[in-house]
């Protein structure tokens, strides 16, 4: 679905070409916790959806799913959704929140971990060990987003927000957020 | 204004006096059990915020602990869409008298120290773990995705949990007293989860609640052994607490509803 709007070609129809503008505006709203990441990186704007004559009053939803249960950015990300669609002009889009398929660390974008990384946030590791629930197991290497070593600490599961953990690195002795493979 | 503002005062009263009991044995009653499970362990940990013995596991325990109220949200949403009649996932939390929550016991007992914090989130957490494993597999998609969707959250905390009752239980000969005391208190109230009330029969939930006993006994042994800690009974002749799931709470809910419930019933339809 993310795919979509990046190579749509002259061919696209018109309904196709005001799907893909939807897709652009959304770029522009960012996570409010990690402000360098659009909702399109990280991989939470699931469909987008309009009605078939669709011109700037028609109607629309745009589907998004949270990142976690709890997640407090959720109502945020949906009151910035609507107000950017807004500004640009869009006045019956709704914004509908699903939860199944559970959001993944894979559905965010390459893009989306580079600026992660540039931000000082460790981006998800490309292979996804995920959590589980054999105790003090050997954990995945994780990459110091400062000075590139792989010599790190974790010092808790649980980090500033829900989908981060607390790492440490011990080569530069920086402490770095650490996106969790989830 | 004033005439306003007393209609809608009478509305609140007239709609939480008028709450309709979800019939027993129906799928409302089970979410509002699942949900209420989640909400009061969620304020209980979160009693914790700013309190934790080191930052770090502050964080921790206030991350689990909005997890947990992120999975209640999503059960109360769903309850209210199935028990209808006006609730909303606000006056399923806000508005419900203490004889209406269909909490266990030990997710509303005190915090205690940090070990017996630690001991009940462990027990829970466990619980949970094998109870949304099965039902992330139910008939009710709904249901299946919120299980789902928590499963993920849940395995971080056993495993932080786990991992903090073997540390404290094999730590020093105070932590290993305290997980000792914790163990005490609280092992009376975990006969409860695997006592069915009239709304898990396995028809409704899909979940064989006696096997996931024989599991959840057989994870907690071996973490509890590897704690060093001694393996307490299990079985007909070991006195268990009960009632939470049907309304009969201790004496700790109530206080928890006061201040939980505070602000929608000194300043009704108040909103954030």
């Amino acid at each position: 679905m993310a795919i979509l709007h990046n190579n749509f070609s002259d061919s696209a129809t018109a309904h196709e070409k005001a799907v893909a503008a939807i897709w652009n505006i959304l770029e522009e709203v960012c996570d409010p916790e990690i402000p360098v990441l659009s909702i399109i990186d990280l991989g939470i704007v699931r469909d987008v959806v309009l009605s078939s004559s669709f011109n700037k009053n028609g109607e629309g939803v745009v589907v998004i799913t949270p990142t976690y249960s709890g997640c407090p950015a959720m109502d945020v990300i949906n009151m910035d959704i609507r107000l950017k669609l807004l500004e640009h002009g869009y006045k019956n889009i709704k914004v509908n929140t699903v939860l199944s398929p559970a959001w993944t660390t894979d559905w965010m974008s390459d893009a989306g971990k580079e600026k992660l990384k540039a931000y000082g946030i460790s981006p998800p590791n490309p292979t996804q060990i995920v959590c589980d629930t054999k105790l003090f197991a050997e954990l995945e290497a994780i990459q110091c987003p400062r000075c590139n070593s792989y010599s790190t600490k974790l010092i808790s599961q649980f980090g500033s927000t829900p989908c981060k953990s607390l790492y440490q690195c011990r080569q530069c002795d920086e402490p770095f957020d650490y996106f969790k493979c989830y | 204004m004033q005439d306003s503002n007393l209609s809608n005062i009478e509305k609140i009263s007239k709609s939480s006096r008028s709450f309709q009991e979800p019939p027993l044995g129906g799928r409302g009653a089970f979410l509002l059990h699942l949900a209420d499970n989640s909400l009061i362990l969620a304020q209980r940990n979160s009693e914790w915020c700013g309190h934790g013995p080191v930052l770090e596991q502050d964080i921790a325990i206030t991350n689990i602990s909005l997890d947990l109220l992120g999975q209640a949200r999503n059960l109360y949403q769903y309850a209210a869409e199935i028990i209808g009649n006006g609730s909303t996932e606000d006056s399923l939390c806000f508005l419900r008298g203490e004889r209406e929550f269909k909490n266990c016991l030990l997710v509303e007992q005190p915090n205690g120290d940090w070990g017996k914090t630690i001991l009940r989130q462990c027990f829970f957490s466990v619980y949970q773990s094998l109870l949304y494993g099965q039902l992330q597999f139910s008939k009710d998609d709904t249901i299946a995705a919120i299980a789902a969707k928590a499963i993920k959250e849940v395995t971080y905390h056993v495993r932080w949990s786990s991992e903090w009752v073997i540390r404290l239980g094999d730590g020093t000969r105070e932590s290993h007293k305290r997980m000792l005391q914790a163990l005490d208190e609280l092992w009376p109230f975990t006969g409860e989860l695997f006592l069915p009330a009239g709304y898990e029969s396995e028809k409704i939930t899909g979940v064989d609640l006696t096997a996931l006993q024989a599991n959840w006994l057989h994870q907690i042994e071996n973490i509890l052994e590897e704690a060093t800690l001694w393996k307490p009974g299990f079985g007909a002749d070991v006195f268990m607490q009960s009632g939470g799931k049907t309304g009969l709470h201790s004496e700790h809910m109530g206080y928890i509803l006061t201040e939980l419930q505070y602000m929608q019933r000194a300043y009704p339809n108040s909103e954030w």
